[in-house]
């Protein structure tokens, strides 16, 4: 393209005032207007501070020292301020939740509206104008707790199209969404790039979901460099990914598996354009080769759930006759979308909540009568947020906290501390200050107070949310490591991956009722479930189904058959 | 949701006191706060209670949704009555200007008319005022509220950091009921089991973590603020304003009347902030 760029950095280099050593090193990228480009990275690449310079947060709510320039509409944004900024670039941040400004949907939209002095009736009629331009028109008056992690997501992207801004950049439009949400989002971005003739930035570390549609280029940030800057195919059949610890898309790496070499002309970028017919034998040979696992000899009950049913209110039934029955040493994942009781679920295992009917059973023995503080020595609970749960400063008093609620004396929880830290790969730590920690580790932080007291059983909430690939891995391998210790770990989760690669068994939750107790191969696979439980298919599935492979489930069921194997698991 | 959760939250039901306009709210809760504050009178007082029990009728507030606020607000009229009988036990006497002793009790504690008056004449103003208060709060809508601080002349920013306040407070709540199970599966003690002095210093690990979790709350927030422009200028416009209708100006009306019948019995009849019955 021989436009004029929108968006250009030349040889531009940023340094927050906090830390040591540059965010970003010697960029040099421009951006032609219309394009649509996904910008991916690792955590910490500077992939946000990237976006954060072109909206103007750097250096307005973050200081630090520019070197280079930056251009926008080949004018210096040196000499803008944010707010002359956000007239061309219109910023959705992640988490469609924490951004909702205003009370109600219309007026979310209306507040770059309200802060521009817009008459009431002007601003009533360009509310609705835009509303009607992502469908939210007859959701004006409803507040976010009334809306779909979607109509939020449209919600948001109204917020910015109000100022008729040319550029939409997305900070990380996935992180908090589950698969169903985050594929409709990635649909509405596509909807509006082709209607409304904007300049897309898409920030994202969730490659494959991206890629649900088309992207112009792709560059890939590391260590704040740009490494690559290219289309999808070309990035999909090199090693960036790989090197940079970006996951591949999954029915890539299955054909890795297969031994068929990734090249440009099967066109894999993109999972509506791979040509995978040719390749059909190769996997089907593939998939015969695996060996099925041997059936584990049945192990005895440690949790069970039975004819559990539950109502905050006595009328709304948030949980309604749930049975299941966990054995010793199992990884389960309950699933369900939001409100579909999983939270609640935990609440009543844990003893937060009594239920109003059914029973609990710990190895045969009733729950019912057991206080939180008695069932804590059984069951763990790790909140999502870890900073949530951390009220120390030092990492010792934290993880030793619950010990000493318990008055054990102090030359007993040293030892006890010290092998829950060793466990956790905390020891090199035990002096730090929790504020010197990475999220990641605040999280093994919060794992290790909890297993201090010893629990049979660990509940995690999301423990990998908004995390990128190398964490996620690090925090579900150390999981599976505890697990291996014969901890009982349940995971409350939409991350179709950990379900996929790291619990053999899913229990889906729909509107307060377990509507499927299965394997994960079998859940990814089927309609009816993927459609209630706000999930999608995995691209493992589509993958079989191009290949004219017909048993879709059997062959996802190989993958990870074949993964476990391979990761000796 | 936990029904704890929505304690002082705005409720989104349907009433002629929601449909009234944010700024008719603010005004008519002043303009009655002023009256009963300023006026001594009991008759008067008993007749506003009447009419702010009336008003909670039509606004469809629940007693359930107030009954935690009303405790407290029992116990802090009750404390204060008897507190201040404690360090005055003649202030009714000085008032009225008369004493007629009902109850004799030892050292100066005798119970007078007066002092009985005088205290139940505050009781109810309380009594009467606070009912407003959260007629004012549950039937208006935070960002409203903002808007009509703003009309009234305070600066858009300090108003919509009130409203703001107003509209994270169950988010918060929320948060400091999960954070508070989670530290007592750790074992935490927070029932009355545990000394006073401990049951304070265990809120503390319930509120550092509160804290750390609503900074990430206030970081996200405030960029998306920024973002879209929040104090570019010096003024901006209120999407949620209303136009004042017809039942607005009534409610001012009547608000306003009540307030110069409380001032014109004061200061023609009574001629005195109090009524006196003892002369």
């Amino acid at each position: 393209m021989d436009l004029k760029p929108v968006i250009e950095f030349k040889n531009f280099s940023f340094q927050y005032h906090s830390q040591s050593e540059p965010t970003l090193h010697n960029i040099d990228l421009s951006i032609s207007p219309g394009e649509k480009i996904l910008i991916v990275g690792p955590s910490g690449s500077g992939k946000s501070t990237l976006g954060n310079c072109i909206n103007g947060l750097i250096p307005f709510a973050y200081e630090g020292e520019i070197k280079g320039d930056l251009l926008i509409h080949g004018e210096s944004t040196q000499d803008k301020n944010i707010f002359e900024l956000s007239k061309w670039v219109g910023t959705v941040l992640q988490d469609s939740d924490a951004q909702f400004v205003g009370l109600s949907a219309g007026e979310d939209i209306a507040f770059s509206l309200e802060n521009d002095n817009v008459p009431h009736a002007r601003m009533h009629k360009q509310v609705w104008k835009v509303a009607e331009m992502v469908g939210m028109q007859n959701w004006l008056t409803s507040s976010p707790f009334e809306l779909s992690g979607g109509q939020k997501q449209r919600t948001s992207l109204a917020g910015v199209l109000v100022n008729d801004v040319d550029i939409l950049l997305f900070d990380e439009p996935l992180a908090n969404l589950d698969p169903a949400t985050g594929k409709t989002a990635i649909e509405i971005i596509e909807d509006i790039y082709t209607r409304e003739n904007k300049t897309i930035i898409i920030i994202e570390h969730r490659l494959e979901d991206v890629l649900h549609r088309f992207v112009d280029r792709i560059i890939v940030i590391n260590d704040g460099r740009i490494i690559s800057n290219t289309d999808a195919h070309s990035l999909v059949c090199s090693d960036v990914l790989t090197k940079t610890g970006i996951r591949e898309p999954l029915y890539v790496t299955a054909l890795k598996y297969a031994g068929i070499k990734i090249t440009e002309d099967i066109e894999p970028g993109y999972i509506t354009t791979l040509q995978a017919h040719q390749h059909r034998n190769a996997l089907t040979t593939w998939q015969a080769s695996i060996e099925k696992p041997k059936a584990q000899k049945e192990k005895p009950s440690v949790l069970k759930v039975e004819q559990v049913s539950f109502s905050y209110d006595g009328i709304v039934k948030v949980l309604d006759d749930i049975n299941f029955d966990i054995k010793e040493g199992e990884m389960v994942s309950i699933i369900g979308k939001n409100g579909a009781g999983k939270s609640t679920l935990s609440k009543l295992i844990c003893g937060f909540e009594k239920q109003d009917q059914g029973t609990i059973f710990y190895r045969s023995q009733d729950l019912h009568d057991k206080s939180i503080k008695e069932r804590a020595e059984i069951i763990g609970v790790v909140l999502q947020n870890p900073n949530q749960m951390i009220s120390k400063n030092l990492i010792f008093d934290e993880v030793a906290l619950g010990l000493r609620f318990r008055n054990i004396p102090e030359e007993e929880i040293t030892p006890r501390v010290e092998k829950a830290l060793e466990i956790c790969g905390l020891n090199p730590f035990i002096e730090w200050p929790i504020s010197a920690l990475s999220f990641g580790q605040k999280k093994r932080v919060t794992i290790a107070s909890i297993l201090v007291l010893g629990p049979e059983i660990l509940i995690l909430d999301e423990p990998t949310a908004g995390q990128d690939y190398r964490h996620y891995t690090e925090i579900m391998e150390f999981l599976v490591e505890i697990n291996k210790l014969g901890v009982t770990v349940l995971l409350i989760t939409h991350d179709m991956h950990l379900m996929l690669e790291y619990t053999p068994r899913a229990i889906v939750l729909s509107e307060g009722r377990l509507i499927a107790d299965t394997s994960a191969s079998s859940v990814l696979t089927d309609h009816q479930v993927i459609e209630s439980a706000n999930l999608k298919e995995t691209s493992l599935f589509h993958l079989a189904q191009l290949a004219n492979i017909s048993d879709g489930a059997g062959f996802v069921q190989g993958f990870i058959d074949y993964e476990r194997k391979l990761k000796n698991r | 949701m936990n029904v704890k959760a929505k304690l002082f939250s705005y409720d989104l039901v349907d009433s002629p006191i929601h449909q009234l306009s944010g700024l008719t709210k603010l005004i008519c809760f002043l303009l009655l706060t002023f009256a009963v504050m300023y006026s001594y009178d009991i008759r008067m007082i008993l007749l506003v209670m009447l009419f702010a029990v009336f008003i909670m009728r039509i606004s469809k507030i629940k007693f359930s949704q107030i009954k935690l606020m009303v405790v407290y607000v029992l116990i802090f009229v009750l404390t204060n009555a008897i507190i201040s009988f404690l360090f005055s036990p003649e202030m009714g006497v000085e008032i009225y200007g008369s004493r007629t002793p009902i109850l004799n009790l030892p050292g100066k504690f005798d119970l007078t008319a007066e002092q009985l008056l005088y205290s139940t004449t505050k009781l109810f103003k309380y009594a009467s005022v606070i009912p407003f208060g959260i007629i004012f709060l549950l039937t208006t809508n935070p960002s409203e509220f903002a808007s009509s601080l703003n009309r009234i002349g305070i600066h858009y920013k300090v108003s919509y950091a009130v409203a703001l306040t107003l509209r994270y407070f169950p988010d918060i709540q929320r948060d400091y009921h999960e954070i508070s199970q989670a530290q007592q599966a750790r074992g935490l003690e927070l029932s009355r089991k545990a000394s006073f002095f401990n049951r304070i210093k265990n809120g503390l690990l319930i509120i550092i973590p509160l804290i750390f979790s609503s900074l990430d709350r206030i970081e996200t927030i405030s960029n998306a603020m920024d973002l879209r422009g929040f104090s570019k200028s010096n003024t901006r416009t209120w999407y949620t304003s209303r136009k004042m209708k017809r039942n607005d100006y009534a409610a001012l009306i009547i608000s306003a009347s009540i307030f110069i019948a409380m001032a014109g019995v004061s200061i023609f009849i009574n001629k005195s902030r109090f009524y006196n019955p003892f002369v």
